[in-house]
C-alpha cells in the first residue's frame, strides 16, 4: 500500500447506481448539491472536465475513466486562489450496490507532497457528498453554507 | 490517562438541528434504528457510565463519558466487550462534535487511539462509521433507515487474533 497522501470518503445513499452516476455527471443536478458548481464535460475518456459557476471555470481536468454506473474518474486542477501551480490530482468515484443501496467511495489522490489542495478538498468533499445524499434521498439538497454563504455568517 | 491520537475522522452534514442530532446520538430510540439494533446507556454527566447493548442485553461496548457538552460535544472511552475476542483491543476514545453549518449541522466523529494501532484494526471503524453515520443522516432527514448488513473486516479479525 502506498503512503502517498490521499483522501477517501465513503457514503451510503438510498438510491440506485444509475441515479447516483447520473447525479455525478449531470450539470443541473450538481448545481444543486455542489453549491452552484456545474460539472461540465461530454464524458468521453480524454475529454475536458470543468466545474463551472457564474460562467467561470473554477477547476478543470480530463476524464480518465467513464464506466457507468460503476466508476468515474477525472483529473482535477484548481484554477483559483493561487493553487494553479500545483500539478493536477485525481478524483475517482466507485459505486457498489449493497443491500439495495449504493455505497459511494470517493478517492482523491495523486497529490504533490505538501499539497495545498489536499486540505481544501478534505474540507469540501464531505459537504458535497452529504448534499448529494440529501438530494437523492429527500429531493432537497443541503442549504448552502460552504464557499460563500457559510463564510459570511 | 494515556495520550489518545485521532486516527479515523468521519464528517457528515445533516439537515437537522444540533439538538436533534444530539438526541440521535444519545438515545436508544434512535441508536436502535441506525446503530445495528444497539441500545445506548449514558449517564448524562462527566464521568458517567456509557454502554452499547445488543438486543439480548449483552454489552457490546462499555466506557465512560469524558466530554459532555450538549448539544455540542460528546466523548466516551470505548472498550469492546463483545464479541469476546475483541476484548483484547485496548480502549479507544470516540468523540462527536456538532457545529451549526448554515441551516444544517456538521457532525464530526473522531476515533482516537493510545497505541500504535495497525491499519488492519483501524479498518473496522473505517468500514463501520460511514455506514452508521450515513444511516443516522438518513434517519433524521427521511425518517427511514436503509439496512446495511456488515461484518467486521476479515483483516481486522486476523489482526486481533495476533494481539
Amino acid at each position: 500500500m502506498s503512503d502517498k497522501p490521499k483522501f477517501v470518503y465513503v457514503i451510503y445513499i438510498a438510491s440506485t447506481p444509475d441515479e447516483v452516476f447520473s447525479a455525478l455527471t449531470d450539470a443541473r443536478q450538481s448545481a444543486r448539491y455542489w453549491f452552484g458548481y456545474e460539472v461540465t464535460s461530454d464524458w468521453k475518456v480524454g475529454a475536458e472536465f470543468a466545474l463551472v459557476k457564474d460562467g467561470r471555470r473554477w477547476d478543470t481536468g480530463k476524464v480518465l475513466e467513464y464506466d457507468p454506473p460503476r466508476r468515474l474518474s477525472y483529473s482535477f486542477h484548481p484554477e483559483h486562489d493561487g493553487l494553479e501551480n500545483e500539478k493536477p490530482s485525481r478524483v475517482a468515484f466507485d459505486l457498489d450496490e449493497i443491500n439495495g443501496q449504493v455505497k459511494l467511495t470517493m478517492t482523491h489522490d495523486d497529490f504533490e507532497d505538501g499539497s495545498e489542495v489536499l486540505p481544501k478538498i478534505q474540507a469540501g468533499w464531505p459537504s458535497i457528498l452529504s448534499s448529494l445524499k440529501s438530494l437523492l434521498e429527500t429531493g432537497k439538497e443541503l442549504p448552502p453554507f460552504w464557499r460563500g454563504d457559510y463564510d459570511k455568517k | 490517562m494515556p495520550e489518545f491520537k485521532p486516527r479515523t475522522v468521519y464528517v457528515t452534514y445533516i439537515a437537522a438541528t444540533p439538538e436533534k442530532v444530539w438526541q440521535a446520538l444519545t438515545s436508544s430510540e434512535f441508536t436502535r434504528k441506525y446503530f445495528w439494533d444497539r441500545d445506548i446507556e449514558l449517564e448524562p454527566k462527566l464521568g458517567g457510565a456509557f454502554a452499547l447493548k445488543l438486543p439480548d442485553g449483552k454489552v457490546n461496548v462499555r466506557g465512560k463519558v469524558i466530554a459532555w457538552d450538549p448539544p455540542r460535544k460528546l466523548a466516551v472511552t470505548w472498550q469492546v466487550e463483545w464479541p469476546d475476542e475483541f476484548r483484547k483491543l485496548p480502549e479507544c476514545v470516540v468523540s462527536y462534535e456538532i457545529v451549526p453549518a448554515g441551516e444544517a449541522v456538521r457532525l464530526t466523529m473522531t476515533e482516537s487511539h493510545s497505541w500504535n494501532v495497525p491499519e488492519a484494526i483501524l479498518s473496522g471503524g473505517r468500514t463501520g462509521w460511514p455506514a452508521i453515520l450515513s444511516s443516522l443522516k438518513s434517519l433524521l432527514e427521511t425518517g427511514k433507515v436503509p439496512a446495511i448488513q456488515m461484518e467486521p473486516p476479515r483483516e481486522m479479525i486476523e489482526a486481533i487474533k495476533k494481539l
